[in-house]
């Protein structure tokens, strides 16, 4: 299904297009001249000289900004996943020793295996999902309000809420699951204390969490596709699928490219919900990078080694991001409506 | 070694930016000049509230306690004792858990006060006060009660299984069999906190090597983990797990959210070995229980063990340290004489605690509930050792990895001899 209104009101008069189906088509903004046409374009560029075009200087508050919150924390941690310090006193120069043990630490490699896994997931699962709700949701069905009133829901909790009213419902003991599961002839069920389904869990809850976020995206991406390609597509006898294979789908590849590099960025550093769901457990099974990072420094106040898996994280989410948007072509500003 | 400057400043900057605490003030040695005690947050910081306000009432200088929220005290205090804004007097668990404090030349040795004061120092119950000490410095004051960990049992459960407590391993074992029978699960246990799943190890190491075993690992030595006694220790809990003497759901459950005592009270699970803390817990969550059928009994020996069996672990008590830059020395030395007083005591007892000086022993006939109280200080003042919760005793970096590995033995994820390997490794 495309999940979108291919009819409007002026096409139905102009066609007499059969595909009237959908009685609640709404109000499309009317049509003008589109901004950023060619002809627009000159004349703005005419313009420009009086209205005055940014210069170097406007972008001095942003970069103060970023200097001061984020390159000087990341030299300073750079710095420190250079020496030894547990938060008193003096931090002591070690050298690589941080780094040689990083690369050898058999938790580190669990971890990264972990977050890569999550990652990996976290996109097969929330992507498809998103994608088909998002589209759905820019529709015009009568239940689309309500329904994307609900879906929206978890967005409104905070990480840490969602995370203790799943960990309450996964209970093992006092938990709606310690009635259910006997009933289901299961035995007890012990969802959080078990090495894979812990993990899994992690990622149900994140799902749970971002889905709508990301739906949001895509509703946005699929309320912007013009109609008249769906129209175009309807009298060449595309039916819904293939529309949304050869339109929906091509048109909102951008919104699939900032989508994902929000999953991957985001599942990389994902935090909150394992500290307070799973605190790293069972054992070390949900000990993702974050989280070991949070254990190395503010449990084991190795703060050294602590940067030094921070480090390493934020080079990592650095390198897949611009991969992401290198590889997708999303750096090459190509627009959607190229040659309409 | 690099400019140290540097290096302070980036460390101060990094610990601001990574600990939101770390900058926000909240009560420090600097900028009045109150003496400033940190408290752990609880219902109990009455006590030392009633000495600070008979401590100002004869002293120039003023005191004031600053409360610290529970859940992340250490970090709290860690952060704020590498900043100018660190207490003059601060509550802590003696051990590992001041041991960097200790390194940093940052906390007043005690011991020429206690020399100076032989009758304030032999108020406390020798081994407790020991407790305050690393590696043989004085460096704490007792300053609450004694929470030493107890096999508590459901009295109702037993009755209906029509079984004994336990007096020894076999009567655990015999226990675990009887009670599974009964559809009960043994031993409640929170297996989602690990630090619970530590006190059974520290009891078995302790009965079956000494001691000695555990005292050889403080000190640094990790090759002391090899001692038989800790692969024995691990292969009987091991056991205990297979036999599901802990039923198959725990990896989960918390203690901090109360299920584990739940577990217990409701009858769902016959026993449970927690601190003497779990009394009050239970008073909180069920009342009637608590008084009525809540029993309680030493950890058993163990047949052919060389560790004495009155000997206990847990947590001798909390303790009072001093900042060694503080502006009040006198003054906070002498703030540390009012935790023998009889009023002092007086307020322990009537919160619930049991204290750890010598003249308690009527005191605690005054406790809400004396029985417990009176077999609480009695195990405690005829232990020969009371050893320390391993994760206070050992440094943090050493402790962490520690518990994980604890967790993994009682998940199954690792076998006993992998156990007693990856605890050498550290």
């Amino acid at each position: 299904m495309t999940g979108r209104s291919s009819s409007q009101e002026t096409g139905d008069t102009m066609t007499g297009n059969p595909a009237a189906e959908d009685p609640g088509a709404g109000n499309r903004p009317p049509r003008g001249p589109r901004p950023g046409g060619p002809r627009d374009g000159s004349a703005a560029r005419a313009a420009a000289p009086r209205t005055g075009r940014p210069g170097p200087l406007w972008a001095v508050p942003g970069l103060l900004y970023f200097a001061f919150f984020a390159a000087l924390p990341m030299v300073l941690v750079a710095y420190l996943s250079l020496t030894s310090w547990g938060g008193l006193g003096t931090p002591r120069f070690i050298g690589m020793e941080n780094w040689s043990r990083l690369v050898a630490d058999p938790l580190m490699r669990q971890a990264v295996w972990l977050s890569l896994m999550l990652t990996a997931l976290s996109w097969i699962v929330q992507t498809p999902i998103s994608l088909l709700l998002g589209v759905w949701a820019a529709g015009r069905q009568r239940s689309r309000a309500v329904l994307s009133a609900v879906f929206f829901l978890p967005l409104l909790l905070s990480s840490a809420a969602i995370a203790l009213i799943w960990k309450a419902l996964l209970d093992p003991n006092f938990g709606p699951l310690a009635w259910l599961g006997p009933r289901l002839g299961l035995g007890s069920v012990d969802v959080l204390g078990g090495t894979n389904s812990a993990f899994l869990m992690i990622v149900f809850v994140s799902a749970w969490q971002f889905i709508p976020l990301h739906m949001l995206l895509y509703q946005g991406g699929a309320r912007q596709i013009p109609p008249s390609l769906y129209q175009a597509a309807e009298i060449d006898g595309a039916g819904r699928l293939l529309a949304f294979w050869h339109i929906t789908l091509p048109q909102l590849r951008h919104t699939i490219t900032t989508s994902s590099v929000l999953m991957v960025v985001g599942s990389l550093t994902y935090f909150d919900t394992v500290l307070i769901m799973t605190g790293g457990g069972p054992g070390t099974s949900t000990t993702i990078v974050p989280f070991l990072m949070y254990r190395a420094g503010f449990e084991s106040w190795e703060l050294g080694y602590a940067s030094t898996v921070a480090f390493t994280l934020v080079l990592v989410a650095t390198v897949v991001s611009l991969l992401m948007v290198r590889f997708t072509g999303f750096g090459k500003m190509r627009s959607t409506r190229e040659g309409m | 070694m690099r400019t140290p400057r540097l290096g302070s400043v980036a460390g101060a900057t990094a610990l601001c930016l990574l600990a939101a605490t770390a900058c926000s003030g909240g009560g420090g040695g600097d900028g009045d000049d109150r003496m400033h005690v940190w408290m752990y947050q609880d219902t109990l910081v009455v006590v030392q509230e009633g000495a600070v306000e008979r401590f100002n009432a004869e002293s120039e200088t003023e005191a004031v306690i600053d409360e610290v929220p529970g859940d992340n005290y250490e970090e709290r205090l860690r952060t704020a004792m590498g900043s100018s804004e660190r207490p003059d007097v601060f509550f802590n668990w003696g051990g590992g858990s001041i041991e960097p404090y200790v390194e940093q030349d940052m906390l007043q040795p005690l011991d020429d006060m206690l020399a100076d004061n032989p009758e304030f120092a032999d108020s406390f119950i020798p081994s407790i006060l020991e407790a305050g000490q690393v590696s043989g410095v004085q460096y704490g004051i007792p300053l609450r009660g004694t929470q030493p960990v107890i096999l508590f049992y459901n009295e109702t459960v037993f009755e209906e299984a029509g079984v004994e407590p336990p007096e020894t391993w076999d009567d655990i074992l015999g226990l675990v069999d009887t009670l599974q029978e009964e559809g009960v699960t043994p031993f409640a246990l929170a297996g989602a906190d690990p630090w619970t799943e530590q006190m059974w190890l520290q009891y078995l190491v302790d009965r079956i090597g000494g001691p000695e075993v555990f005292a050889r690992i403080v000190e640094g030595d990790s090759e002391g983990w090899r001692d038989p006694a800790v692969l024995e220790a691990a292969q009987m809990v091991q056991e205990l797990v297979d036999d599901g003497a802990f039923g198959d759901s725990y990896a989960s459950v918390s203690y901090t959210e109360g299920a584990a005592s739940a577990l217990l009270s409701e009858g769902r699970a016959a026993m449970h070995l927690m601190g003497s803390w779990e009394y009050s817990t239970i008073l909180d969550q069920d009342e009637e229980f608590a008084r009525e059928n809540l029993g309680y009994v030493e950890f058993p020996p163990i047949e052919g063990g060389e560790g004495d069996p009155d000997n206990v672990v847990g947590n001798p008590t909390n303790f009072f340290s001093v900042t060694a830059e503080t502006d009040h020395m006198d003054a906070a030395l002498e703030f540390l004489t009012y935790t023998s007083e009889e009023e002092y005591v007086a307020d322990m007892v009537e919160n619930g605690e049991v204290p750890t000086t010598t003249n308690a022993e009527e005191a605690v006939a005054d406790s809400p509930s004396p029985d417990f109280a009176t077999f609480q200080y009695e195990m405690v003042r005829d232990a020969p050792h009371f050893q320390l919760s391993w994760d206070q005793a050992l440094p943090p970096e050493v402790a962490t990895p520690m518990v994980t590995e604890i967790e993994s033995l009682f998940n199954g994820q690792s076998t006993p001899e992998q156990f007693v390997d990856a605890l050498a490794a550290l």
